[in-house]
């Protein structure tokens, strides 16, 4: 079976100790996580993980279902083949001397990328996008010497109103009779 | 009123219907231990090592269905409870462990005896909580054993550092757990069960193997209905002993790598393979990619993670076993499918393995076979791992479930003294038999001090070798008798267990083995007999590892003489 880049969206309990939950899931069968982003969601309590991953339909669908089954995780589905907008930000530190500065501005505008700080030798340019759009600005920006890349990770939304369904309103429980049996 | 942390556990313990825990105490579990007198209602039993005690919790799990509770101080404690955790995790057993933790402050700081347990057992633990908070203490417990339990049950951990014992705060009765991320499936897909109906009724070589899943949803019956209704017949597998009598006449074994012959060859040609609550062990499949190559296969699960795991899957029924049975049973025609069933027989007259070797050896399977004569299939059996415990399952006729205790999952040597311990704590008027290995019990033998100090009346039968018998049987068969790091020089186990305050007696010959078997049946306390068995004389059936289910090598013939079976019940 062929790999390709899943990406999964989860909401987890934001307490101690869950993000290392989900995370040795994917240790244990032996997946290389590509990224991983986690924020708040608009859910109090509760953060949003994305995780980029790459491998077959089968082991994905494997690995989603242990997710599934950590009582922490709330919610978790793969929305690969869902139409969505995945986004990432990275900063970059370039070299700049007053020979080059005006080329890498020029860069930096093409792809709408904001300059966020500026020293004598360097230039950081901040840009939000997609993998290709920050790949390619990279590319063009190598020729100058990068200092320093730092990326989040990408955080994915399905487009449209449909997005993914909120955390089921009826949540799990016990009969009022407390009897160990 | 305010209580203390450790009031608070204990009451909290109450609640959830806790009448015995295993546990082993120490500096950080002082203030619990110093405060458990107040509450009589709990029976604490002190073990001799924490493995035994998650083991015995095990054990009192298996044959009570209740949740078993083990306790150990932190650090060393924690981690000697590693393995059994792991075992019940594997065997999808309901237990609650506890450990103490070093105080509050000192977290992370390597105090002495601190140890992450939490972080160790993260991928051997259904969930686990560390208790920060005194004031949410009693709903961690609650909440503890309602995930122990429900759904595909499991081991829980609740680490509580010393200081929240000792705190104080108001203890709120929990009336009910949310935890919105817990999911338990439901009743099976009502267009699924009809899929599957159809499936059956359209199979003209069907075949049930049931698992432990069936004894977990207390299904037993509802498979013997749907069985007898449909005519299909039904095998298991090691954890699955019990489900389904024995002696039932759709009953034909267990299958796997020390399965019947029959069971085997009835995996190799059934058209539709219905597997019940079992998870497709490589140890019952065999080489997968010649499991089972003429059927479809419906699986029933409670564990959607379970579903297309290791084997693909046609039907695939997500929920709770007995309710999916009890709903199949009414869309299931009524059959007969005699030729199917007479093939079986065929079968199992011409692979008569159940049958033991003629002569005055003393033989580990007809021990075996007269411990299930003396008890009259009544006893509950706890087995160790290795040779001891394949001849148990092959030998003694289990006709109800909660009846073979034995680890499956993680195979663990020395699982059998101490859960054999909690069985009969948990069920005290059954008769409970350890059958176990002279290897294995030795991983666990300290145990037999608890049972003296705790008068736990455990019937212990040592099939003793000389070996590590299962392992050597491979070296006799796969690495040419190169007999290395196998042999073992044992203790006299009859003196060690005199050493413990404890009777005992030995068997040397064959004759000697009904006597002996009544004598500790009679015999008031706790009782060891220790079998001085062939030493090289191997489990058969065996499917060599990686091979096929039907390759399965038999006994030698010319020395088997014809068993009869019992009837019908």
């Amino acid at each position: 079976m062929a790999t390709q880049k899943h990406t999964l969206v989860a909401l987890v309990n934001d307490k101690p100790g869950v993000l290392n939950r989900v995370v040795s899931l994917f240790r244990r069968r032996g997946f290389n996580i590509d990224s991983i982003a986690v924020g708040h969601s608009e859910v109090q309590h509760l953060s949003r993980v994305t995780i980029i991953v790459n491998g077959t339909t089968y082991t994905v669908e494997q690995v989603r279902k242990q997710l599934d089954k950590l009582i922490d995780v709330v919610k978790i589905f793969d929305i690969t083949s869902e139409k969505n907008t995945t986004r990432e930000l990275a900063l970059v530190k370039v070299k700049a001397t007053s020979a080059t500065r005006s080329e890498i501005l020029e860069i930096a505008d093409i792809f709408r990328a904001n300059i966020v700080d500026v020293a004598s030798d360097t230039l950081t340019i901040e840009i939000t996008g997609d993998e290709d759009k920050i790949e390619s600005m990279l590319k063009l920006l190598k020729t100058f010497g990068i200092k320093e890349i730092a990326r989040t990770g990408r955080v994915a939304m399905i487009r449209g109103t449909l997005g993914a369904p909120p955390p089921d309103d009826k949540p799990v429980r016990s009969r009022v009779k407390r009897e160990n049996a | 009123m305010k209580k203390t942390g450790a009031q608070i556990l204990c009451e909290s313990l109450i609640a959830e219907g806790v009448d015995v825990m295993f546990g082993f105490p120490g500096g950080v579990l002082l203030p619990f231990y110093d405060t458990l007198p107040q509450y009589p209602q709990i029976r604490h039993i002190l073990v001799r090592h924490e493995q035994g005690a998650a083991h015995a919790a095990d054990g009192y799990a298996r044959a009570t269905g209740r949740v078993g509770v083990c306790m150990a101080t932190s650090g060393p404690g924690a981690t000697n409870l590693v393995t059994g955790i792991a075992n019940a995790y594997l065997d999808s057993v309901p237990m609650v462990a506890i450990t103490g933790q070093v105080v509050r402050e000192q977290i992370g700081k390597d105090a002495f005896q601190e140890i992450d347990i939490t972080g160790i057992t993260l991928p051997i633990t259904k969930h686990s909580y560390v208790a920060m908070d005194t004031a949410h203490l009693a709903k961690i417990v609650h909440e503890a054993f309602y995930i122990a339990r429900t759904g595909r049950p499991g081991p829980v951990l609740i680490d509580i550092p010393k200081d929240v014992f000792t705190d104080q705060a108001e203890l709120t009765v929990p009336s009910r757990v949310e935890l919105p991320g817990y999911k338990i499936p439901s009743q099976g897909h009502p267009a699924q069960l009809k899929n599957a109906a159809k499936l059956i009724n359209e199979a003209k070589k069907p075949l049930i193997i049931a698992g432990r899943g069936v004894i977990i949803s207390g299904a037993s019956a509802a498979l013997r209905e749907f069985a007898e209704k449909a005519q299909v017949p039904v095998i298991t597998t090691l954890l699955g002993i019990g489900c389904f009598p024995e002696n039932h006449a759709l009953s034909y074994g267990m299958a796997g790598m020390h399965g019947t012959g029959y069971a085997n060859k009835a995996l190799e040609s059934c058209d539709l393979l219905i597997a019940i609550g079992m998870r497709f062990d490589d140890r019952v499949t065999g080489k997968i990619s010649a499991f089972v190559p003429h059927a479809k296969i419906i699986h029933i699960d409670l564990d959607p993670a379970e579903i297309g795991k290791n084997v693909p899957v046609d039907i695939p029924i997500v929920g709770d076993v007995k309710p999916v049975l009890l709903s199949l049973q009414k869309l299931v025609e009524n059959n007969s499918r005699i030729s199917w069933l007479q093939q079986l027989d065929e079968w199992r007259q011409q692979h008569p393995m159940l049958d033991i070797k003629d002569g005055d050896k003393l033989l580990p399977q007809r021990i075996i076979r007269e411990i299930y004569e003396a008890t009259n299939g009544d006893a509950i059996v706890v087995t160790g791992v290795g040779q001891h415990q394949m001849w148990t399952a092959q030998h003694y006729f289990f006709d109800k479930p909660d009846t073979f205790i034995s680890s499956g999952g993680l195979g663990t040597m020395g699982f059998g003294l101490p859960a054999a311990m909690g069985a009969k704590v948990g069920k005290p008027d059954k008769i409970v038999w350890c059958i176990d290995g002279d290897g294995s019990i030795q991983m666990t033998i300290q145990e037999l001090a608890t049972l003296v100090q705790d008068d736990i009346a455990v019937k212990i039968a040592i099939i003793n070798n000389g070996y590590l018998g299962m392992v050597r049987q491979w070296q006799d068969l796969f690495y040419k008798k190169n007999y290395v790091a196998t042999p073992l020089t044992c203790p006299d186990f009859v003196k060690i267990a005199e050493a413990y305050c404890m009777a005992g007696i030995t068997v040397t010959k064959r004759e000697e083995i009904r006597p002996a078997i009544d004598q500790a049946m009679a015999h008031e306390g706790p009782f060891l007999v220790n079998f001085m068995v062939e030493p090289e004389e191997n489990v058969y059936p065996m499917v060599p590892p990686g091979e096929s289910n039907v390759n399965f090598l038999e006994q030698p013939k010319k020395e088997v003489s014809a068993w009869q079976r019992r009837s019908t019940p």
